[in-house]
C-alpha cells in the first residue's frame, strides 16, 4: 500500500484543475439556487456554452483564442436569456425540467454530425489553446511535473491552476460584494418570498434573469478552463450527471454562503480521490481477490464507486443536512414556488 | 446469502487495513486492436495488409496479412485512433468518407477493438441515408416505430405521472425502475430463481438454470413492484412524515437515480447484453411495414396492459381512489380514503409497469443506463400529457413516440431526441398544464 501516492493524489486533486473548475461552476449555481432560489438543473449547459465558445472560435472561425473567451461569455449570456425569458415565470419544478432538457439539447446538438465543421461533432475539438499555454510561466520541456510536499502537478496544469484560482478568487470577491449590496438583498428577498418582494415594487422577474445570467457566465468560465486544461472539448463530457455533481458540491459546502462552493469543491475532490486511490491500492494488495469475490470490486469497476458515493452523498445531505457544512437552516428556503 | 457476503466483504476490507505489506500491484497491459477488412464489390471481405494505424500519443502499428493490428497502451483512458489513408491498398477507401479517426475508451486490462470499415471503390459521404425522401412506405414504417416507442414509453410514464399526482413528487429515479426491471428480467432469464437461492440450481426451469423470457419478465415485474414498494416504504414515506419539502425530495430522487445507476454498472458491467430468448429475429413484412415478431407481440401486450390500466383507473375501487388522491388529496383523505395505502399501491403499480416497459425496451439490448437514456423522453411524455394525469401520460407518450420518429422524415435521426425535448419546452411555455391537465395558475 503506497500511502505516499494516496496522499499525493488526495492533496493534488483537492486543489487541482478539477476542484478549480467545479468551484467556478458551483459559485454560479450557488448564485442561482443558493441566493435566488432558482432550480437550475442545467448548469452543465452553461459550462458547455463557455467551452464551445472558446473552442469553436479557434476551430471554426479561425479567430484569435483570446477573442474566444469573449465569445464564450456571449454564448453564456445568450443561453441564459433564451432559457430565462420564457421559463422564469414557471413553477420551480418546471424550471428544473426545462433546464435539464435544454442542457441535453445542447449536448445532442453539438455532437450532431451535421455540425462536424463547426463543433467537431462527437470527436470534439483538440489543440485550440496553444496561445494560452505559450504564456506558461511554469513551462518545462515535455510538460514534466513539479513536486513539492504532497503536491504533484504537470507544468501545464500548474499554469491553468494559477490562472483558474485567480479567476475563482475574483468571482468569490464579486459574489461577496454583490450579495452584500442592495441588489443581493433583493435576490435573497425573492428567494424567501417572491410575492413580498414584488409587493415592495421589485421586479422579481428581472432580478431572477440577472442572477441567471451572472451565475451562467461564471459557470461558463468553469467550462472554458476545463477544456483549456485538457486542450480538448468533447460533447459527452457535458452530460447531466455533471450538473448534479455541482449540486452535491454546493450542498456539501453549504447553500447561500460565499465561500461554500470553493470549500465544497476542495472537500469533494480531496475525499473522492482519497477513497478511490485507497480502493485502487487495496485491490492491488493481497485483499484484491477477496474483494473481487465478495464485493465484485476490481480495478475494472472501482471508478464507478465515485458516482455511487456521490449519489448517496447527495441523497443523505439533502435529507439530513440540506444546509451543508457551513450553511445555516435559515438560508435554506427550499419551497414550492 | 447476500448479507453474509456483504459482512464477510466488509470484514476483509477492515482486515486489510492492518497488515498491508503486499507488493505494489503490476498494471495489467491493455491494447487497442482491430482487423481491417475490405468489403469487395461482390460483398466478400478480404484482409487489408500494410495499413498504418496510429494511436494518438502512443504509437503505431501495421496490419499483417490477416489485416490484424494491435497497439498496446500504457493506461486506461480515451484514445484517438487514426488510419493512414495513404497506406490503404489501391482502389480501396474508407466506407464513410472522412471517418479516418475513432475515439475509443480503453478499460484497464482489456483489449479494445477499433473498427474501420473499408470498401472497394469510393466510400459514401457521412450522413447520406439510403432511405431519404418522404415516401408512403417510410411514413408507414416510422408511424409503426413511433407507436412502438410510444407504447413502451407509456409503460414507464404512467407510474411517474401517478406518483406525481398522488404525492407531488417529480421522481427522477423512475428511469432506474425501468432499468431495474430490464436487468432483473435478464438475471432471471439467465439464472432463473436459482440465481437467488443457490440450492435450487439442480431443479428444472424456471427454478434452476435460466427461465424462459416470459417467466423472467413476470418475475422482473414482481421485482419492479417490490423495488417501488421498498422505495416508498423506507425512503419516501419517511421523508413525507418528516415534512421534507418536495423540492428537497426531488433532489433526493436525483441522488437516488445516480446511486442506482452506478450500482447497476458496478455489478452488471458497462457492456450491452441481450436476453437469451428471442434475440436474433428477422423482420417480417406486414403490408408496407417491416417489424420483428417480438416487437409485434410486445406492442400487443403493451396495448392490452395499457387498456387494462385505463379500465383499472376508471372502474375499480383502488383506481378511483388513485384518481381521487391525484385530484385533491385532502378531500380524498377526509372522504375516508387511506391515502398512505393508495400511495403505496401507486408505487408498487408504477414500479411493476415500469419494469415491464424495461423488458420491452430491453428486447433490443439491456444496458446499465438504458432507462436513463429515455428519462427525458418520459418527462416529455408526462409533461405533454399533463403532469399527474394518468390518461395524459398515455396520450403524451404516444404523441412523443410518433413525433420523435416521424421527425426523422425531415431531420437527421441523431437529432430526433432533441425534437422531443424542445417540444416539451414549448408545451411548458404555452400550455404548462399539458394536453389533458386542468388549467391552473402555475408560477
Amino acid at each position: 500500500m503506497n500511502w505516499d501516492l494516496i496522499f499525493t493524489q488526495m492533496f493534488s486533486q483537492a486543489f487541482g484543475v478539477n476542484a478549480m473548475v467545479y468551484a467556478l461552476a458551483a459559485i454560479g449555481l450557488n448564485i442561482h439556487f443558493g441566493y435566488t432560489g432558482l432550480l437550475n438543473f442545467g448548469q452543465v449547459g452553461f459550462m458547455a456554452a463557455g467551452a464551445y465558445g472558446v473552442a469553436m472560435t479557434v476551430f471554426w472561425l479561425n479567430w484569435n483564442f483570446w477573442l474566444g473567451i469573449g465569445i464564450g461569455v456571449i454564448f453564456c449570456v445568450v443561453l441564459a436569456l433564451i432559457l430565462g425569458v420564457p421559463t422564469l415565470r414557471l413553477r420551480a419544478d418546471y424550471l428544473g425540467i426545462t433546464t435539464i432538457a435544454a442542457s441535453e439539447s445542447i449536448r445532442l446538438f453539438v455532437r450532431w454530425r451535421g455540425n462536424r465543421e463547426r463543433t467537431g461533432a462527437a470527436e470534439g475539438i483538440n489543440d485550440f489553446a496553444d496561445s494560452f499555454f505559450a504564456l506558461n510561466v511554469f513551462d518545462k520541456p515535455g510538460n514534466e511535473s513539479y513536486q513539492f510536499l504532497f503536491f504533484e502537478y504537470r507544468a501545464n496544469d500548474l499554469w491553468v491552476m494559477l490562472v483558474g484560482w485567480i479567476v475563482v478568487a475574483f468571482c468569490v470577491l464579486i459574489n461577496w460584494q454583490l450579495i452584500r449590496s442592495p441588489w443581493g438583498r433583493v435576490l435573497k428577498a425573492i428567494r424567501e418570498d417572491e410575492d413580498a418582494a414584488r409587493s415592495l415594487g421589485k421586479n422579481a422577474y428581472s432580478y431572477k434573469l440577472q442572477a441567471l445570467v451572472l451565475g451562467g457566465v461564471i459557470g461558463g468560465f468553469g467550462g472554458m478552463l476545463q477544456v483549456i486544461s485538457k486542450q480538448s472539448v468533447q460533447p459527452d463530457t457535458f452530460n447531466p450527471v455533471i450538473t448534479f455533481l455541482i449540486w452535491t458540491i454546493v450542498i456539501i459546502g453549504g447553500v447561500g454562503k460565499v465561500w461554500s462552493p470553493v470549500v465544497g469543491s476542495i472537500i469533494y475532490w480531496g475525499l473522492i480521490s482519497l477513497m478511490i486511490t485507497f480502493m485502487r491500492e487495496l485491490i492491488g494488495t493481497g485483499a484484491g481477490p477477496n474483494l473481487d469475490r465478495f464485493l465484485n470490486l476490481s480495478i475494472l469497476n472501482v471508478d464507478q464507486l465515485r458516482f455511487v458515493i456521490f449519489g448517496g452523498a447527495l441523497m443523505l445531505l439533502m435529507w439530513f443536512r440540506p444546509q451543508g457544512i457551513f450553511g445555516s437552516r435559515e438560508e435554506m428556503a427550499l419551497d414550492d414556488r | 446469502m447476500k448479507k453474509l457476503q456483504f459482512i464477510s466483504g466488509l470484514a476483509i476490507v477492515l482486515l486489510s487495513f492492518v497488515g498491508l505489506t503486499a507488493p505494489a500491484w503490476s498494471q495489467t497491459e491493455q491494447e487497442i486492436n482491430g482487423r481491417l477488412q475490405i468489403r469487395t464489390a461482390d460483398g466478400e471481405r478480404v484482409p487489408a495488409e500494410g495499413v498504418i494505424i496510429t494511436v494518438d500519443g502512443v504509437g503505431e502499428a501495421i496490419s499483417d496479412a490477416d489485416g490484424v493490428w494491435s497497439v498496446s497502451v500504457p493506461e486506461p483512458g480515451i484514445y484517438t485512433v487514426f488510419v493512414d489513408e495513404e497506406t490503404l491498398p489501391d482502389g480501396v477507401s474508407l466506407r464513410t468518407v472522412g471517418r479516418s479517426s475513432l475515439e475509443v475508451e480503453v478499460e484497464a486490462g482489456k483489449p479494445k477493438t477499433a473498427l474501420f470499415s473499408l470498401v472497394e471503390g469510393e466510400g459514401t459521404a457521412a450522413g447520406t441515408n439510403t432511405s431519404e425522401g418522404i415516401t408512403g412506405r417510410r411514413i408507414a414504417q416510422l408511424t409503426v416505430e413511433g407507436l412502438k416507442q410510444g407504447l413502451y414509453l407509456a409503460m414507464a410514464a404512467v407510474g411517474l405521472s401517478l406518483i406525481y399526482g398522488t404525492t407531488g413528487l417529480v421522481n427522477f429515479a423512475h428511469a432506474e425502475l425501468v432499468t431495474w426491471g430490464g436487468l432483473m428480467t435478464y438475471f432471471f432469464n439467465y439464472y432463473g430463481l436459482a440465481g437467488m437461492i443457490g440450492f435450487l440450481a439442480p431443479l428444472p426451469a424456471p427454478f434452476g438454470g435460466g427461465s424462459n423470457l416470459i417467466f423472467a419478465a413476470f418475475f422482473g415485474m414482481i421485482a419492479g413492484g417490490a423495488m417501488g414498494y421498498l422505495l416508498d416504504r423506507f425512503l419516501f414515506r419517511t421523508l413525507r412524515r418528516q415534512g421534507v419539502s418536495l423540492i428537497a425530495q426531488m433532489v433526493i430522487t436525483i441522488g437516488l437515480s445516480i446511486l442506482m445507476r452506478y450500482a447497476f454498472v458496478y455489478f452488471f458491467g458497462g457492456s450491452p447484453r441481450s436476453f437469451r430468448n428471442f434475440t436474433a429475429q428477422s423482420a417480417i413484412d406486414i403490408g408496407p411495414v417491416q417489424i420483428t415478431p417480438k416487437d409485434l407481440i410486445a406492442m400487443g401486450i403493451s396495448t392490452v396492459v395499457l387498456l387494462a390500466i385505463g379500465g383499472l383507473l376508471t372502474f375499480t375501487r383502488i383506481g378511483k381512489a388513485m384518481r381521487a388522491v391525484s385530484d385533491n388529496r385532502d378531500l380524498a383523505e377526509s372522504s375516508g380514503i387511506d391515502v398512505q395505502r393508495v400511495i403505496s399501491t401507486v408505487w408498487i403499480f408504477g414500479g411493476s409497469v415500469a419494469a415491464l416497459g424495461g423488458v420491452f425496451f430491453g428486447l433490443d439490448q439491456v444496458k446499465w443506463d438504458f432507462g436513463f437514456r429515455i428519462l427525458l423522453l418520459i418527462f416529455a411524455a408526462v409533461t405533454l400529457g399533463g403532469l399527474g394525469t394518468a390518461y395524459g401520460a398515455l396520450v403524451g407518450a404516444i404523441v412523443i413516440g410518433l413525433v420523435v420518429n416521424l421527425s426523422t422524415l425531415f431531420i437527421d435521426p441523431e437529432l430526433k431526441n432533441m425534437i422531443a425535448l424542445l417540444s416539451m419546452v414549448l408545451v411548458l411555455m404555452f400550455r404548462p398544464q399539458g394536453l389533458l391537465g386542468k388549467a391552473e395558475r402555475i408560477g
